[in-house]
């Protein structure tokens, strides 16, 4: 028992003096909590526009009034003539040249129907496909209010309410995918590393011949990848909510034990690799393409898996992220018990049992 | 001017030999390709509807079946029961109410209003606020049409309409892919010019051999030169696999002058690989190299605009843009390849890179010299 302890001892030692890493380690989640939280963000605020008013009467200056006040907007430049649109979209920021027709109010007041022409640069579809709703949207909210009666007699009046995230805010998005990367990374790409170190430099053998048994390695190698990864958890759910208000409507007592069994299932898939990478390089590049990319990209963490091909749809069934993310999101978000997640719970201890098993038959053959 | 050439040929020698670099370079790419393009999508193809018809009317039927009769739109389930729907709501069985309380049909007739209530799942904020869009063109749709059929109804004024028209440029269907396609492609061309020669480099550190070559007669400028020419080729022949992977399973449109995309990228090369060379004298281990790398580098992708528009981000964000490589060669690449831009209207960008190349090609030379 005591070399066991002094086996852990020397692990952590070995962690903490490469200050570097750590500094990296806990500087990442921060960064990139704040990253997305405040730049990679959907929401549409300050996008710049152009406008060409043929018109440049009173209604077409306080329809564009009302654009850029929205806050959605923010005005570019006027142009003066339909040559310059092509010119300006090509060049510029410009995402939107908004066209009135001439003699606009006059139209809207005789004919009842006047035009208005909105250009997207649809090079980036999404915000081209949202500015033109949002746009429109403001506009037809101008003309309700100015020339419908304020009632709207023997309509629809659809009333929308957003549940669980009322101001469509991103923090419920990227704190419980930035939560899954970070621990991934940590869990599993820095434990098959620093295993596979062990025996690129010839330590591991040093470690063989001591009194430590073979699993307790394994358990002291672990355990402070276990300690870091769960005060990172920590740090990314203290973030969220100090930072960004994101609530933690369930329990949190669950909310952490679903953590750590994240954490171990993570750590036992970092251990099957060490087992198979004889380099560092290699075990770098299996943590890299198997379980990094994947985390970000096929766990629904960034892209919604309903929109992906079917295909893709199936291959996220075997990502362990997803299940997590669909967890935390359930606990933190909707305020659920353990009797709306047990499945995924299941899943994903499953999963770790599996993993588990495997590392061991494969680590033992190599012992021999 | 020999001397470099030899350096150049022990580096694809050894790239050649080396296993994990081989797989790295080709298989990469491939990957990164296919599987990004079809899994980096915000397009949305259907939302899932959850139906209370308290009504059972004629009109509650009609709204229905203009929603169900929607592209995006599909009834997932029916119900009388609001609780049973919000269940459906909170296991993701569904990511919109729709609740036409008792009574539609009748206000209606009367001519008074009524409201409908609808409940989106909003965790996904992005989505909730298309979904949101999209119901609202339906329900105006239909209360147009109402307006059109009951012309007593309604008060005087309701003639009044806008005539809004839009266009999308430059990718008039919304392909999701022509954009996407781009902004990998300038990840892609990243990692090579910068994990690469940086690894390489370290690698040599670690194993000692680098010793070996600063008592030869190689001067330090000819092995950079040397270290750094063989992976600017791999990364402009990466991005030319690239986009020719583009052009014939996504048939993406290039637009530009390809000869400019180029020239573009060689330029950049040139920041990122100093930037990586600079990493490298920081780094003892492979190891270290790669969390430095790593770190970085997802910064960068993050806030260069890949997946967000970068007009959007704060102030401070854009200013941290203008040292962000990645942000000029992401808007460049989309400019030339979708808006079919010339030299002209990217002309400031590559007089900031070329500067940028500079500046840390400089840098990185210098330091190196001072810590080897």
């Amino acid at each position: 028992m005591k070399s066991f302890l002094g086996f852990i001892r020397k692990e952590f030692l070995h962690i903490f003096r490469d200050y570097r890493t750590m500094l990296l380690l806990f500087g990442m989640p921060i960064a990139e909590i704040l990253i997305f939280g405040y730049v990679v963000t959907n929401e549409i605020k300050d996008i710049p526009v152009a406008i060409l008013d043929q018109s440049k009467d009173a209604v077409t200056r306080e329809i564009t009034s009302k654009i850029l006040s929205s806050g959605y907007f923010k005005l570019e430049q006027n142009l003066e003539g339909a040559e310059e649109i092509e010119a300006i979209l090509k060049t510029g920021h410009v995402k939107e040249v908004i066209v009135f027709e001439a003699d606009f109010s006059n139209k809207l007041e005789k004919e009842g129907r006047a035009a208005v022409q909105l250009l997207a640069d649809a090079s980036d579809p999404n915000i081209a496909n949202l500015i033109v709703h949002y746009t429109e949207g403001i506009l037809n909210d101008y003309i309700r209010k100015q020339y419908l009666d304020t009632e709207m007699v023997g309509l629809v009046n659809p009333q929308v309410r957003m549940v669980y995230n009322q101001s469509l805010k991103g923090v419920f998005m990227f704190v419980p995918g930035t939560m899954a990367l970070i621990l991934m990374l940590i869990s599993a790409m820095m434990t098959s590393i620093s295993i596979a170190r062990e025996k690129e430099l010839g330590t591991m053998e040093v470690l063989m011949v001591t009194p430590v048994r073979p699993t307790q390695i394994v358990i002291g190698k672990v355990i402070p990848y276990i300690t870091l990864s769960f005060t990172n958890a920590i740090m990314i759910i203290l973030l969220g909510f100090f930072v960004f208000g994101l609530p933690v409507r369930g329990s949190i007592i669950l909310l952490l034990a679903e953590s750590l069994l994240y954490i171990s299932l993570a750590l036992s898939l970092g251990i099957l690799i060490s087992t198979m990478a004889n380099s560092q390089q290699v075990a770098m590049f299996i943590s890299l393409f198997a379980l990094m990319l994947p985390t970000m990209l096929l766990s629904g963490f960034i892209f919604p898996i309903e929109n992906m091909p079917v295909i893709l749809q199936w291959l996220t069934h075997i990502m362990p992220p997803k299940y997590f993310i669909i967890v935390i999101k359930n606990i933190m978000i909707k305020g659920d018990g353990f009797m709306y997640v047990w499945k995924e719970t299941l899943v994903m201890a499953g999963m770790t049992g599996f993993f588990l098993l495997l590392a061991i038959r494969k680590f033992k053959t190599r012992l021999e | 001017m020999r001397t470099i050439f030899y350096i150049i040929q022990k580096e694809f020698i050894q790239i050649r030999r080396n296993r994990v670099m081989l797989p790295m370079i080709f298989v990469v790419p491939m990957v990164q390709l296919l599987v990004l393009i079809y899994a980096a999508t915000l397009e949305m193809k259907r939302i899932d509807m959850y139906v209370v018809d308290k009504d059972l009317s004629n009109p509650s039927k009609t709204l229905t079946n203009k929603f169900s009769g929607s592209p995006f739109f599909v009834i997932h389930g029916t119900s009388f029961s609001i609780k049973e729907a919000e269940e459906a709501l909170r296991r993701d069985r569904a990511d919109v109410i729709l609740h036409i309380p008792h009574g539609l049909a009748a206000s209606l007739q009367n001519g008074e209003p009524s409201d409908i209530q609808l409940l989106v799942n909003a965790i996904n904020g992005m989505k909730a606020g298309l979904i949101n869009a999209y119901v609202i063109n339906i329900i105006n749709d239909f209360n147009r049409e109402i307006r059109q059929e009951r012309p007593g109804l309604v008060s005087l004024n309701t003639g009044m309409e806008l005539d809004i028209r839009y266009q999308y440029w430059f990718n008039s269907e919304l392909n999701f892919k022509f954009f996407m396609l781009p902004g990998i492609l300038v990840i892609l061309v990243t990692i090579m010019g910068m994990f690469l020669p940086g690894l390489s480099l370290v690698r040599e550190k670690e194993l000692g051999t680098i010793e070996q070559i600063n008592v030869s007669p190689i001067r330090k400028i000819q092995f950079i030169i040397g270290k750094l020419i063989p992976f600017w080729i791999i990364a402009l022949f990466e991005l030319a696999f690239g986009l020719t992977i583009g052009k014939i399973l996504f048939d993406i449109p290039i637009r530009g002058n390809l000869l400019l995309l180029f020239g573009f990228a060689s330029v950049y090369l040139l920041v990122v690989m100093g930037i990586g060379l600079f990493f490298s004298t920081l780094a003892q281990t492979q190891q270290q190299i790669m969390f430095l790398f790593f770190f970085f580098v997802i910064v960068f992708i993050l806030m260069s605009g890949v997946f967000t528009p970068t007009e959007s981000m704060p102030d401070w964000a854009q200013f941290v843009n203008h040292i962000n490589p990645l942000a000029y060669f992401m808007r460049v690449i989309r400019m030339i390849i979708l808006k079919g831009s010339g030299l002209l209207d990217v002309g400031r960008e590559i007089i900031s890179l070329g500067l940028y190349a500079m500046v840390a090609l400089g840098l990185a030379t210098w330091w190196y010299r001072k810590t080897t």
